[in-house]
């Protein structure tokens, strides 16, 4: 798989269909995370996130992807990115998925300023995505699951916008 | 949108103008244009992200590793940023104490430790 995938439900990836939910799924390179960002960024404007918070959503699902690009990359090459945002509701949700058996990304020493060691741009890269997600979203969970990982984040909807 | 840098020197210092996105695809352009600049001997280096739109770790990641790259070296890489939005990522990931962060490139230029 070397493309990007929309799907009307979630029902492909082997979960219950959520109603009239977008979900992605993308094959893990990192040139379709830019397209995830935009897609989240039009939906969450059409869901009523207000204006101020767009630019968090864009960097939260951009975050989110590349890690799940990274892992994938690294273990699951064939295997899609899945993401997920909920249909209108209260909250925007968004769901970002990763089928890497495994737990969560190593942790590395430090946020990658020490002086001693060669510098390894992957797991600096990785440790600072949780970093940033961690700082910027209030409503986040990180979870590992049997089959992956799932990021879940939430915003607050104020007018949504079906113009 | 894409990524795009431009550099020149300004006496022992080089200036690189980034402008677009940084991220994961991106990304890779920017740390190959650092390292040639530190194996080419230039070891003072002045980011200047006033035309960055976008940053996510993927870029902090490799500014981190042009720090340690130039530190090497007794260098120095100093960044200029006034935008917002991207300040803000450097001060959620605590990496304002790391970078020397200036108003303009004129400013990053006549710094000195």
């Amino acid at each position: 798989m070397t493309g990007v995938q929309a799907a009307g439900s979630a029902a492909a990836a082997g979960h219950a269909p959520e109603g009239d939910g977008v979900s992605l799924r993308f094959a893990p390179l990192p040139e379709h995370v830019r397209t995830a960002r935009l897609v989240a960024v039009a939906l969450a404007r059409r869901a009523g996130v207000e204006e101020g918070l767009l630019d968090e959503v864009r960097l939260a699902v951009g975050e989110a992807c590349s890690r799940a690009v990274g892992l994938h990359r690294s273990a699951a090459p064939g295997e899609p990115v899945l993401v997920r945002f909920a249909p209108p509701g209260e909250r925007f949700r968004v769901e970002v998925a990763d089928l890497v058996t495994g737990g969560p990304v190593p942790k590395q020493d430090e946020g990658g300023d020490g002086e001693s060691g060669l510098f390894d741009p992957s797991g600096v890269e990785a440790d600072m995505g949780l970093a940033v997600l961690r700082g910027l979203v209030d409503d986040l969970e990180v979870e590992t699951v049997p089959a992956g990982g799932v990021i879940r984040m939430g915003w607050p909807v104020h007018q949504p916008d079906y113009s | 949108m894409d990524l795009y840098l431009s550099t020149r020197h300004e006496g022992d210092r080089t200036v690189i103008e980034v402008g677009g996105e940084i991220d994961v695809y991106t990304a890779p352009k920017l740390r190959e244009q650092l390292v040639d600049l530190v194996n080419q001997g230039r070891y003072h280096l002045v980011v200047d992200m006033e035309a960055v739109d976008f940053l996510d770790s993927t870029g902090l990641g490799v500014l981190v590793g042009g720090l340690k790259r130039v530190r090497a070296h007794d260098g120095s890489l100093r960044l200029v940023c006034t935008q917002e939005r991207i300040l803000k990522i450097f001060r959620i990931t605590g990496l304002t104490k790391v970078f020397p962060i200036h108003q303009s490139v004129e400013e990053a230029i006549s710094a000195t430790d």
